[in-house]
C-alpha cells in the first residue's frame, strides 16, 4: 500500500473518531447538509412563490398555512427565507472561492520568493488589516458600486490578509522543506515545484481556513445588504429580509425581521461549528 | 516606556500612510466616475465637465492626491455633495454618540466576559463552564443587527422597560452642554439627572447589543489562556507556596493571562467598529455609522471617504494603545524595547 | 526516635486520563527525620515527582490519591482541607522546582514573588517585607540583592532563578524542604554552589530535605539516606552508604551498574535491560521489575515483602543480592 493510501486511511478513521468524539460537529455536518439542500432544492420546493404580493393577507402571524407568517406586502416569508438560502450561500462560498485563489496564490509567492515580492505583499495585507474589516468592505462597495459582485469582491478582500498570511507561512515552511530542495536540485522550475510540491501542502491549510472564514463571509455580506448594500428589493435576501422586517419589531410584527434572522443565526453557526471540527481533523495541534 | 510608546507610534506611522493611500484609491482612482453620476442621466457633457472641475477630478491623479494630503492635513474632509455641508465637522459633531457607544459596549463585554472565562477555566466542566463554551461559539455567530432587534422586541415592545429605539435622548428633551460630546459626562458634569437618566435609558440596548456581540471573543479567548496558565509551572509554585487562592488567581494567573486577552482585543475592536455601523442603524443612533450609510445609499463619496479614514485612523490608534496596555503589563515587551 | 519531620505512609496515586488509569504510585512509604537528607532516585516516570506533588497538594486535575497518608508532625496534608494546607505548604514545606526560570512568574519582580510568601506566612509587617526579601536574596547568595530584587526572571540567568527559588521556598523557614531535581540544565560549578546553600540552611536550622534526583552522583555526596523508586514503587531504602556498598534489590545493582562513578571504567557500564512497564496495564505483576529482572522466580507472583514508613534500611524482593 503507498505512503499516500495509509495516509488517507488513517485521515479519514481521525475523521471519524473527531465525529465520533465530537457529536457537535456531526450535528453541524447534519446542518450543513440541510442548507445545502435548502439552496439547492428550496426554490423548486416553496409552497408559494417568494416574490408575489397579496395586500390582502399582509402581516399575517406566523400559521399552518404561512409558516413564517407574510410580510408588509402578504408575500409568504417561509418560501422567501428558504429561496434566499442560495443566493447568501453563493455570495459567500464565491467570495470565499475567490480569496482563496487571491490569497493562496499572493501567500504562496510571497513565502516562496521572499524579498520585494514577500514584502509588498504582506505590506498590504497589513494595511488591510488596518481598518476595522467591515467598514472597509463598506467603503470598497462604495467605491466600486452597489451591486451583489461587488460585495463579493469586497467579502474577499477584506478576508486577504488571512489566506495570505496562512498560505504565506506554510509555503516558507515547505520552501526549506528536504523534497522541494531535491526537486529543485534535479532541474524542476519554480512554477512546476508550486504545483507540483508546495500547492499540495498549502490545500488542505486553505481548505480549513475557508471553513472558518464561510461564517464571516455570510455575516459580512448579510450586515452589508442590511443597511442597504447590493442586493436590491424585493429579491428574497436575508440581511435586506431582515432591514424591512425592523421597522415592524416595534409594532409587534416580529415574525418578518426573525424568521430571516434565525436563518441567518443558524447558518453561520453550522459554518463556525463545521470550521473548528475541519480544523481538528486537519490540524489537531490548534485546538481550543 | 517612553521609549516603547516612541517606538509603536514610528510603527502606526507607515500604516497610518497606507490607511491614507487606500482611502484616496478607494474614492480617486477606481472606475465610476462621480461627476456623471451626480449630473444625473440628463446631463450634457459640458455640465458634467463643470461637476468635475468642482470636484477637482479633472486634475492629474497625482495632484488631486496632493490636494487630497493637503486638506486632510488642514482637518478638510470634503463636502457632502448631497447636503453640501463639510464632511469633517458633521463627523466631529457626531463622533462622541459613536464612542460613547461603542466604548460602553466593549465595557459591558469586558465586565462580563472577563469574570465568565475566568470562572470557567477555574471550575471545569461546571455549568459556568459550559455555559462559556456555548456562549462563546453562539455569540460569534449572532448576526448583530438581529441581536439588537430581538432586544428592541423584548424590552420595548413586549416588557415595555426600554424606551423607543430612536437616538440618544428623549424626543422632548434638549442634549447637555457640550463638553465631552459623551452624553453621560456631560449630563453628569451638568447635575442634570432627567437628562442623564433618559441618556443612559436610551444607550442600555445598544451598547448591550454591541457588548453581547464582542462578549464571545473574549470570554473564549479569557478561558482558554486562564486554562493554560493554570497549569503553568509558576502558578504551580505558588500554589506550592500556600498563597492564598485570591492570590493565585489574581496576581499570579490573571495577570499573566490578560496578556493573549489584550491582544485578542484588537481583533475585536475591529469587528466592534464595523459591528458599530449597523448597530447605529438599528436603533437610529445618530453616529458617524448612521452618517456613513445615509451617504452610502446616496453615492455621495465625501462623507463615507471621510468615515473610512476615521474610523481606520481610530482603529489604528487604539491599536496603539493596546500595544502600550500590552506594555505596561508585561516587563519583557517594556525593558527589551 | 523523634518524630519524623515527614513520614509518608502507604500512598498511592492513580491518574485517569483518556487512554486508561495510570496505576502511578502503589504503596509508597518512607519517612524523613528532622535534619535528615533524604534522595529519592530512580528513572524518569517511576514517580518520584509524582509523590513530591502528592504530598505538596499540587497534583494535576487528573491525579487522584487513593489511598494512604502524609504526615507532617501530627497533620496530615493529604486529608487536611485547602485552607490548612495553605497555612502549611510554604510555611512548613517548601519545594524547589526543576526549570527554576518557568517556575517564577514572568511578570512580576523576585522581590515581591519572595515578599508574598514572607506576607503570607512570616508575620512580616507590609512595610517590611520588600527589606526583608533582600535579606533573603542576600541569604542565598546573591550580590547586589537591592537591585535584584527589583528584577524580573527573565533578566536573571537560569543559576540566579533557582536561588530566587531556594530564597522562596526558605522565607518563611521551613521545616521540610523538598526539592524536585534542583539542579538539572545548571551548570557543573552552579550545581554545587545550590547543593551547598541547601546543606547550609538545613545544618543551620535543623531543616529536613527531600531531593529528588536521577543522578545518584548527587545523591551519594550530599544524601544522607536513600530511596530508590521503580515504576510507582518503593523498591529499596538504606542508609547512602549502605546502598552504594551493599545494593540489596537488583534493581538497586543494576541502577549503580548503569551509573559512571569514581571508580569504574567506561566499558563496565552496563544498562538496565528493558524500560518501565505500562502503568496502565490493569495486570501488572506484583513486583513491576520482574519482567527486567535477571533474578526472578515464581516467588515473584507472590505478595512482595513490604517496606514501612518507619524503617531505615529495607527493600521490597524476594530474591536480594547477597549483602
Amino acid at each position: 500500500m503507498s505512503a499516500g493510501a495509509v495516509a488517507e486511511r488513517s485521515g479519514i478513521a481521525h475523521a471519524r473518531y473527531v465525529i465520533g468524539e465530537n457529536p457537535v460537529t456531526a450535528f453541524a455536518f447534519g446542518l450543513f447538509v440541510a442548507i445545502v439542500f435548502a439552496a439547492v432544492l428550496g426554490p423548486s420546493l416553496v409552497p408559494y412563490d417568494p416574490l408575489a404580493s397579496n395586500t390582502s393577507r399582509a402581516l399575517q402571524a406566523p400559521s399552518a398555512q404561512h409558516w413564517f407568517g407574510t410580510d408588509q406586502l402578504g408575500r409568504d416569508l417561509f418560501s422567501r427565507v428558504i429561496v434566499a438560502t442560495r443566493l447568501d450561500l453563493t455570495i459567500a462560498v464565491a467570495s470565499v472561492i475567490l480569496v482563496f485563489a487571491l490569497g493562496g496564490l499572493a501567500g504562496i509567492a510571497a513565502g516562496y520568493y521572499g524579498g520585494w515580492i514577500d514584502k509588498v505583499i504582506m505590506r498590504i495585507a497589513d494595511t488591510i488589516m488596518a481598518f476595522p474589516l467591515f467598514v472597509l468592505a463598506m467603503g470598497i462597495v462604495a467605491a466600486l458600486g452597489n451591486s451583489v459582485t461587488n460585495i463579493v469582491i469586497a467579502t474577499a478582500i477584506v478576508n486577504f490578509p488571512l489566506y495570505a498570511r496562512v498560505a504565506r507561512a506554510e509555503a516558507n515552511i515547505r520552501r526549506e522543506a528536504g523534497y522541494v530542495e531535491a526537486a529543485k536540485l534535479s532541474g524542476n522550475g519554480d512554477g512546476r515545484i508550486v504545483l507540483m510540491q508546495i500547492l499540495p501542502n498549502v490545500f488542505p491549510i486553505l481548505v480549513v481556513q475557508m471553513s472558518l472564514t464561510m461564517g464571516y463571509a455570510i455575516l459580512n455580506a448579510a450586515g452589508l445588504s442590511f443597511i442597504g448594500l447590493g442586493v436590491r428589493p424585493p429579491m428574497p435576501e436575508w440581511g435586506i429580509m431582515v432591514a424591512e422586517g425592523a421597522a415592524f419589531m416595534v409594532s409587534g410584527e416580529w415574525w418578518i425581521a426573525f424568521f430571516p434572522g434565525l436563518a441567518l443565526m443558524i447558518a453561520v453557526f453550522c459554518f463556525n461549528l463545521l470550521g473548528d471540527g475541519l480544523r481538528d481533523i486537519f490540524d489537531p495541534r490548534r485546538r481550543t | 516606556m517612553l521609549l516603547l510608546i516612541f517606538n509603536r507610534v514610528l510603527l502606526a506611522i507607515p500604516t497610518l500612510v497606507g490607511v491614507v493611500v487606500v482611502t484616496f484609491v478607494l474614492t480617486r482612482a477606481l472606475p465610476g466616475d462621480p461627476a456623471a453620476y451626480f449630473a444625473g442621466p440628463a446631463a450634457t457633457q459640458q455640465s458634467i465637465q463643470e461637476i468635475r472641475v468642482k470636484l477637482g477630478t479633472d486634475r492629474p491623479l497625482i495632484e488631486q492626491f496632493g490636494r487630497y494630503i493637503s486638506d486632510l492635513a488642514r482637518g478638510e474632509l470634503g463636502n457632502s455633495l448631497t447636503t453640501g455641508q463639510p464632511v469633517g465637522k458633521e463627523i466631529k459633531a457626531r463622533l462622541p454618540a459613536s464612542a460613547e457607544l461603542t466604548l460602553i459596549g466593549l465595557l459591558f463585554a469586558v465586565m462580563i466576559a472577563v469574570p465568565m472565562g475566568i470562572l470557567a477555566a477555574t471550575r471545569p466542566n461546571s455549568f459556568i463552564d459550559h455555559a462559556t463554551r456555548i456562549v462563546s461559539t453562539a455569540g460569534v455567530s449572532l448576526p448583530v443587527f438581529f441581536t439588537g432587534l430581538l432586544l428592541v422586541y423584548v424590552f420595548y415592545y413586549i416588557l415595555g422597560v426600554a424606551p423607543s429605539p430612536v437616538g440618544r435622548l428623549d424626543v422632548f428633551l434638549s442634549p447637555p452642554r457640550h463638553v465631552t460630546g459623551f452624553y453621560l459626562i456631560d449630563a453628569a458634569l451638568g447635575r442634570d439627572r432627567e437628562v442623564f437618566v433618559s441618556a443612559l435609558k436610551q444607550l442600555v440596548l445598544p451598547a448591550l447589543t454591541l457588548g453581547i456581540f464582542a462578549l464571545a471573543p473574549i470570554a473564549r479567548m479569557t478561558r482558554a489562556s486562564m486554562l493554560a496558565v493554570l497549569s503553568s509551572d509558576f502558578v504551580r509554585t505558588a500554589r506550592a507556596s500556600g498563597l492564598s487562592p485570591y492570590k493565585v488567581v489574581v496576581t499570579y494567573a490573571f495577570r499573566n493571562a490578560m496578556l493573549p486577552v489584550i491582544t485578542t482585543l484588537g481583533m475585536v475592536l475591529s469587528f466592534l467598529l464595523g459591528a458599530n455601523v449597523l448597530v447605529e442603524k438599528v436603533f437610529a443612533w445618530p453616529g458617524i455609522g448612521s452618517f456613513a450609510v445615509e451617504a452610502l445609499i446616496a453615492s455621495d463619496f465625501a462623507p463615507v471617504q471621510g468615515f473610512v479614514l476615521t474610523m481606520a485612523v481610530l482603529y489604528v490608534l487604539l491599536n496603539l494603545s493596546i500595544d502600550v496596555l500590552y506594555g505596561l503589563i508585561d516587563p519583557r515587551i517594556r525593558i527589551n524595547s | 526516635m523523634a518524630t519524623p519531620a515527614l513520614t509518608v505512609d502507604n500512598l498511592s496515586v492513580v491518574f485517569r486520563t483518556r487512554s486508561g488509569v495510570v496505576r502511578a504510585l502503589e504503596h509508597v512509604s518512607f519517612s524523613v527525620a528532622k535534619g535528615e537528607t533524604v534522595a529519592v532516585v530512580g528513572e524518569s516516570g517511576s514517580g518520584k515527582s509524582v509523590t513530591a506533588y502528592a504530598v505538596m497538594g499540587i497534583l494535576d486535575g487528573a491525579g487522584e490519591i487513593t489511598s494512604g497518608r502524609a504526615l507532617l508532625g501530627a497533620l496530615d496534608v493529604l486529608s487536611a482541607p485547602r485552607h490548612v494546607l495553605d497555612g502549611v505548604r510554604g510555611r512548613d514545606i517548601a519545594m524547589i522546582f526543576q526549570n527554576p526560570r518557568s517556575a517564577l512568574n514572568p511578570i512580576r519582580r523576585v522581590g515581591d514573588q519572595i515578599a508574598d510568601v514572607l506576607l503570607r506566612h512570616a508575620n512580616v509587617p507590609p512595610a517590611q517585607a520588600g527589606l526583608e526579601a533582600v535579606k533573603m536574596l542576600d541569604s542565598v547568595g546573591i550580590t547586589d540583592p537591592a537591585r535584584r530584587a527589583r528584577a524580573y526572571p527573565f533578566e536573571l540567568s537560569g543559576g540566579m532563578c533557582q536561588r530566587v527559588m531556594i530564597a522562596i521556598a526558605l522565607a518563611a523557614k521551613p521545616s521540610l524542604l523538598i526539592a524536585d531535581e534542583p539542579t538539572t540544565g545548571l551548570d557543573v560549578t552552579t550545581q554545587a554552589i545550590i547543593m551547598d546553600i541547601i546543606a547550609a540552611r538545613a545544618a543551620a536550622t535543623g531543616m529536613a530535605t527531600v531531593f529528588i534526583t536521577h543522578d545518584l552522583g548527587l545523591a551519594a555526596e550530599r544524601a544522607d539516606r536513600i530511596v530508590v523508586m521503580h515504576a510507582g514503587h518503593v523498591v529499596e531504602v538504606a542508609p547512602t552508604a549502605e546502598l552504594f556498598r551493599h545494593p540489596r534489590h537488583p534493581y538497586t545493582a543494576e541502577l549503580l551498574a548503569a551509573t559512571p562513578g569514581g571508580t569504574s571504567r567506561l566499558e563496565d557500564l552496563s544498562t538496565i535491560p528493558g524500560s518501565l512497564p505500562d502503568l496502565r496495564n490493569a495486570l501488572l505483576p506484583p513486583c513491576r521489575y520482574s519482567a527486567r529482572c535477571p533474578r526472578r522466580s515464581d516467588a515473584c507472583d507472590g505478595a512482595l515483602p513490604q517496606i514501612s514508613a518507619q524503617t531505615r534500611s529495607a527493600f521490597a524482593c524476594h530474591h536480594p543480592v547477597a549483602a
